[in-house]
Formats: structure tokens, sequence, C-alpha cells
């Protein structure tokens, strides 16, 4: 049997039918495809695969047992690193990193790996995962995790298979963070995936409040003092929207992404008016930006009822930072590409309406600090999109709340927690922290990798504390 | 879930929930606010906190029937659970001796408005408050503006109770009396507070206000909020909700409070179509 050069394709919803409905837009592979695509696999000694992993599943041992159709081992494999594999299966941009490194992708295409992952995490969850509660020790230390997206779920999971008694603290009233609010429920569905798999955590014994501000309803100094927390996890994420700092940003019609994708993915504004929370989409929809949240928030409009979403992106197409699978996926479904392309103003009508976005073409220059070519714009080449909504999807900085609470915790000049990269540590003893609000914004998967590492210095610290 | 431990009505379609909730009771100061959901499909409606119990471990809410979530809100009876309750959100009010200070409250705005005129009190200020409303039947709190104010005085649109004029004239006749006044408060309808603004601003007395623009999560994340001050966006849920008046674009907050009539009034019918069918249901 010739080795095939080419990924099984996975499954999807017609490109026509998806742009209107907010179901999956890939529908995972079958047993007979998963096979055959674990077949692909060499079961190289050395699984080059692993190191792109930020943490660090043992993909060749799972990719075995699917091959021998072993799902309930597979799922085991892949849950000893991960808490949430249905959920990287989907999200992760496996072609940056597992994937990047097959040996296969020299010649041909990767093995599919977050296809697998996928298919086996969706698998055991359709059968029915049984999750034995931990048996905590009487003299269990306590760890509290600020926030539940990806990076504190990751700690949650690790430090409670470890033994700790681990409470999360969610300002929202649904635990899962960007999973719930940002990530669309075409690119990855929240009842049935993302609260299923944090159910999970709260089968193993992880508790989670809900409805909780640190730095309000508690700081992070009371949680350590009066509520006997014996060390804190930060996991507050980027959660503070960035605006452009044009004329018009506060004309009825223009939202942050966030805002945009909270309404439609947390709130459920896409089954308005049965659930409260209006949106408002119009006709024509423009999204500024270039990355996976500019993606979701162009095609969660055209799903909304938009006949026309631009993405209007002010350097090259080989510059866009979404991954290629959602770059692939939003010009199947017809979003119109305004490359090289700046806005300059939003312009509206006497009742404070979006009308339009005004806009310069650009052109690329010498490469600027980032390695990427510079856009500069093009003399006189002014013009107006008509639109009458914008979405702005140019990036989020840190939420301050914590940071701004907290004595004794040092934050960097963009107002990220000065945390160490392996371990988490901050200035403040017992205090760690991980993912966007150290990073600044970045992916699920890279939370999940600075939680783990966070997770086993945690362990480590709260070991010497107790031998004390 | 928060238990709804006492609902009262203070005027037609202004209700009072006191709702247990230890934690936030525990941290609330003046000025600051909650955010609510009544339901799984409800909306996040965000209210500022009218007064708070931290013995009982109660906020005190009171709220406007005026679009269909607060309407649903307002169907809950005592005993009941709203099903999700955060806060204490934004920051509280900066609250010392500044010598005289005026408090006006428009129409609801006098709830939000009390325990900002109580804490000025006992800072040991002089407290002058003016609450406003259409007419005497939805006037609301007077005793209890009454109890934390050296001078009260009842404004009504129509008359039939206080002064017959908006709450800016007796504003205005202090500003112009020999009173040095340190400080002005006002809570209410954004035009309310955009006159007190203009009423103060040629006097050049300090003068705050407390929006409650259209709000999502109210933690910074979505943006929603976002209001001009000074030519600078600030996000009324953690920059504010209290802002120099004088400062404030009133016409762009007015504009975005527009943002989702249409919208209301749509999912006022549905709710209204559902409750009918409802009804329907059980008489068979």
């Amino acid at each position: 049997m010739s080795l095939s050069l080419n990924k099984n394709p996975m499954p999807e919803q017609e490109p026509k039918v998806r742009a209107k409905n907010f179901a999956e837009v890939s529908l995972g592979y079958t047993e007979e495809l998963a096979k055959a695509e674990a077949a692909r696999c060499l079961q190289c000694k050395a699984a080059p695969c692993r190191k792109g992993c930020p943490v660090q599943v043992d993909i060749p041992a799972f990719i075995k047992e699917v091959k021998e159709g072993n799902m309930d081992v597979a799922i085991a494999k892949i849950k000893e690193v991960n808490s949430l594999p249905a959920v990287c299966g989907r999200v992760c941009p496996q072609e940056e990193q597992c994937e990047k490194y097959c040996v296969l992708a020299k010649r041909g295409e990767a093995v599919g790996i977050g296809r697998l992952e996928r298919y086996v995490a969706d698998t055991a969850r359709n059968k029915g995962e049984s999750i034995a509660a931990i048996d905590y020790a009487p003299d269990a230390q306590k760890v509290a995790v600020i926030g539940s997206g990806p990076a504190g779920l990751a700690v949650a999971g690790d430090l409670a298979k470890k033994g700790y008694k681990v409470t999360i603290f969610e300002a929202l009233h649904l635990p899962g963070g960007v999973l719930m609010y940002g990530i669309p429920e075409f690119r990855l569905p929240k009842d049935e995936v993302v609260q299923v798999e944090i159910n999970n955590l709260r089968k193993l014994g992880v508790e989670i409040v809900v409805n909780a501000v640190i730095g309000s309803t508690f700081t992070v100094d009371e949680l350590m003092e009066e509520e006997g927390f014996d060390a804190v996890f930060i996991g507050t994420g980027a959660g503070l929207p960035y605006f452009m700092g044009v004329p018009g940003e506060n004309l009825n019609g223009v939202y942050s992404a966030n805002e945009f994708l909270t309404r439609c993915n947390l709130m459920k504004a896409y089954r308005f008016p049965e659930c409260g929370t209006p949106i408002h989409v119009g006709k024509k929809v423009a999204v500024v930006g270039g990355g996976n949240v500019a993606m979701d928030g162009a095609r969660t409009a055209l799903r909304l009822g938009a006949d026309r979403s631009y993405i209007v992106y002010r350097r090259s197409e080989a510059e866009l930072p979404a991954r290629l699978e959602e770059i692939h996926h939003a010009k199947e479904e017809g979003i119109d590409f305004q490359f090289l392309t700046a806005p300059t103003a939003v312009i509206g009508n006497k009742d404070g309406w979006v009308t339009g976005l005004q806009c310069v073409r650009m052109e690329l220059g010498e490469p600027d600090a980032s390695g990427r070519r510079r856009p500069i714009e093009i003399p006189n080449s002014e013009f107006v999109l008509e639109v009458d909504t914008v979405i702005i999807a140019i990036g989020q900085g840190p939420n301050p709340l914590v940071q701004s609470t907290t004595k004794g915790l040092d934050t960097n000049k963009k107002g990220n927690i000065a945390a160490h990269e392996e371990t988490g540590v901050t200035s403040k003893p017992g205090v760690f922290a991980g993912g966007d609000i150290v990073t600044g914004a970045a992916t699920v998967i890279l939370a999940m990798g600075a939680g783990k590492k966070a997770a086993a210095a945690i362990d480590s610290y709260l070991q010497e504390k107790k031998a004390k | 879930m928060y238990k709804i431990l006492v609902k009262q009505q203070l005027a037609p379609s202004v209700q009072l929930f006191e709702v247990e909730a230890p934690l936030i009771a525990k941290k609330a100061k003046p000025g600051q606010f909650v955010i609510l959901r009544v339901n799984d499909q409800g909306e996040r409606i965000p209210l500022t906190i009218a007064d708070f119990n931290r013995e009982k471990g109660s906020v005190t809410l009171i709220f406007q029937e005026v679009g269909a979530s607060t309407v649903e809100l307002g169907r809950l009876q005592q005993g009941d659970f709203l099903l999700d309750l955060v806060g204490p959100l934004g920051k509280p009010t900066h609250i010392e001796k500044f010598g005289t200070v005026v408090c006006v409250g428009g129409g609801i705005g006098i709830a939000p408005v009390y325990p900002i005129a109580r804490g000025l009190k006992e800072a040991g200020n002089e407290v002058i408050s003016i609450i406003g409303a259409r007419s005497e039947d939805i006037l609301i709190y007077e005793e209890e503006m009454a109890a934390v104010s050296d001078q009260l005085i009842i404004t009504t649109d129509d008359g039939s109770k206080g002064i017959k004029a908006l709450v800016t004239q007796p504003l205005k006749e202090l500003l112009d009396s020999d009173k040095t006044i340190g400080l002005v408060v006002a809570i209410g309808p954004v035009i309310m507070m955009k006159f007190v603004a203009e009423t103060t601003r040629p006097y050049g007395v300090p003068t705050v206000v407390s929006l409650n623009p259209i709000m999502v999560d109210g933690t910074g994340m979505c943006g929603g909020c976002r209001v001009s001050v000074g030519q600078e966006n600030k996000f009324a849920c953690v920059d504010g909700p209290e802002f120099d008046a004088h400062k404030v674009d009133f016409e762009s907050l007015m504009a975005r409070q527009r943002m989702y009539k249409p919208h209301e009034k749509q999912h006022s019918e549905y709710i209204a179509g559902k409750r009918e069918e409802g009804c329907k249901c059980h008489s068979h």
C-alpha cells in the first residue's frame, strides 16, 4: 500500500449552507477516515511532532491506538497531559505546532494530528466518559485559579490530578473564558464541547465559582489571607479591546470584536429575540484586522444575515496572521478581503449611525521591527467602503483589574503581569500567572502550555511549603 | 442563585428588590453597580446599587420596567431567585469632606444618589438634595433622601409635589446664592445630567455624573460602554461609572443609548407573545 501524500479530508458543511447557520463547519472524521489517517503515521521513534506541542501530548502513542481501534486507550493517552482535547483538536494551530514537525510534511501533508485528536475526544464524549472524583487528602492544599479560560483550566486539571483542591473564579456567568465568549459556535460548539470538557473537570473535583470578579468580589490578598488558599494562579487573559483611535469610532454600529463576538457567542444573540441580547449587523459589514478574531467576526456577520462581509487588512495576504484553515474557510464562504487597506475614519449620518469606512490603500515597504514589510500609505488613494457595521479586531490588551488591586504584583510597560516564562512565578510569593495576561494575546494552546508549566511550578512550591 | 428577600413596588413600574448577596454586600460602596441575569436566555442587566446591608448580607436594587428584560425582572416575586448577580463593579464614588454638596436625583436616578448622599453626609458634608420626577406618584425615595439631607428640595414636571420645575432651576438658585458649593453629584436621565452639567459649568463647580451606558460584561472586556470623556474614550464599567460631567460627550452617549431601540420593541413583542401562549396552555 503506498502512503498517501495528502491528509484525509475532514467532511464539512457546504460553504453556501454553513454561511447561513451556526452549526459546526467541520463535521469530524468517521471511524474509517480516522483509522486511515492514523495509518499514515510512520510512528517515528524520534517523534518530532511532540516537540511542537506546547503540552507535549504523546502523539505517536495515541495515533497508534486509533489505528488499532483502541479509542479508550487513545483518549487516556491524550488526557494524561491535556484536559481539553476536543477543544484543542478544533482550535490549535496544528500547522504551526505538532504538524509542522511531522516527517511527512517534508514531502507532502503532515498527519492530521488535530483531526485525530478531535476524533478521539469526540468519540469518548459521545460514548459518555466515566470520570472518577478525586479522593482528596484531609490536609490537601488549596489553590485559587483566577479566570476559567484555557490557561486556568489547564492549571486546574493538572493540579486537581495531583491532589490539590482547586477553586476557579470566573467573572462571567459561565466558565470557559475566550472559549465561550470569543471563539464562535461554528468553530467550537459551546454546550456540546466546551461545557462538557469543563464539566469533566468539575467531576474530577474542581470547584468553579462564577460571577466572581477578582479585584472586586475578592482580592488576591484576601484569597490568600482570609480564604485560606495556599497559592494563586492568575490567568485573566487579554480582555481589553483596542480601538483604532480614528474619528467616528463611537458611532452606532461600531463594535469591538470582543463585544460583537461576546454578544453572539456567550449571550447567543443569534437566537434573538428568544435570547434577550440584541446584536446589530446590517447589510454590509467591515471587519478591521487580519487575525483569527477578525475571521471569526467576518464569518459571524455573514451568519447573522449580512449580504456582504469584508476583511479590511493593511498588509497583504501573505502577512495575514490568521490560521490558513480559517482564511480558507472564510474565502469559501465568500468573505471579501480588502488587502493593503487601512481605515482612516468611520463615517456616520446625523442620527449617529455608521454609513461607511473611510480607507486608504497601502503598499509594502521595508521590513519593520516585527520582520514584516511595513505598509505605507499610497498618496491620494482615499475611498469609502459603504458599510453599516464596523467590527474592530486589531487586538486586545491585558485587563488591569487584578494587577491594580494586588499589592506587590509587578507588571511590564504594557500592563501585562511580569512572570517567569517557564514557571509562571511572579514578584508576589505564592502567586503565579500565565497565558495572555503574561504574553499578550496569543493562542489557546500556548495559554494551556503556560498553565501546565505553572501547575508544575505550583506543585513544587506547595510541596516545599508543606515540608517547612 | 440569589434570593429576593423583599420586593416592593415604589411607583407604577418602579420596583425595589432586596437581594441576598453577602459577598457583594460586604464590598459594596456608594456609586458601584451590579450586573444580573433573570434566566438562562436573559440579557446581562446592569443596575446601580441603591443600598447595601452588610449585616444582613443584602443589596437593594431599584429598577424601572422599561424594556422586555426589566419587565421580566419585575415579574419575579419575593422568595424567587436571580440566576446571576455579579459585583460590586465600577469605581466607588470619591467621598471626602467638600463642605456643602448638592445631590441631584432624577426619576429612577434618585435611588443610586441615595447611598452617595448618605456617604457624603457621614463624611461631614452639608448635604442639599434636589430630587425630581414627572409627577408625585412616580417620585421615589423621598423619606430616605430626607433622612440623609440637611435640606431636601422636590421638583415635579406637573407641580403635583414640591416646585413645578426641572431639577436645574433650584440648582441654579443654589449656585446663585451665597453658599459655597464644593461638589454637585447628579444621577438621572442622560438629558437631565447634561443640563445639570450645563447649569454648573459657568460656576466652575465640580460636577460628577454616573453613567449607565449599554454594557455587556461589565469588566472592561467588551468596550460597549465606551464614552468620550475629555476627548478620550473611557469604559464606564471600569473607568467609571462616575465621570466629570463637564467633560462627558452627552450627545454621543444619547445616540448610543438609542442603538437597540428597534430590538427592544421586537424583544418585548416576542416576550408578550410567548406569555400569551403560556396563558392559553394553562387554561386547557
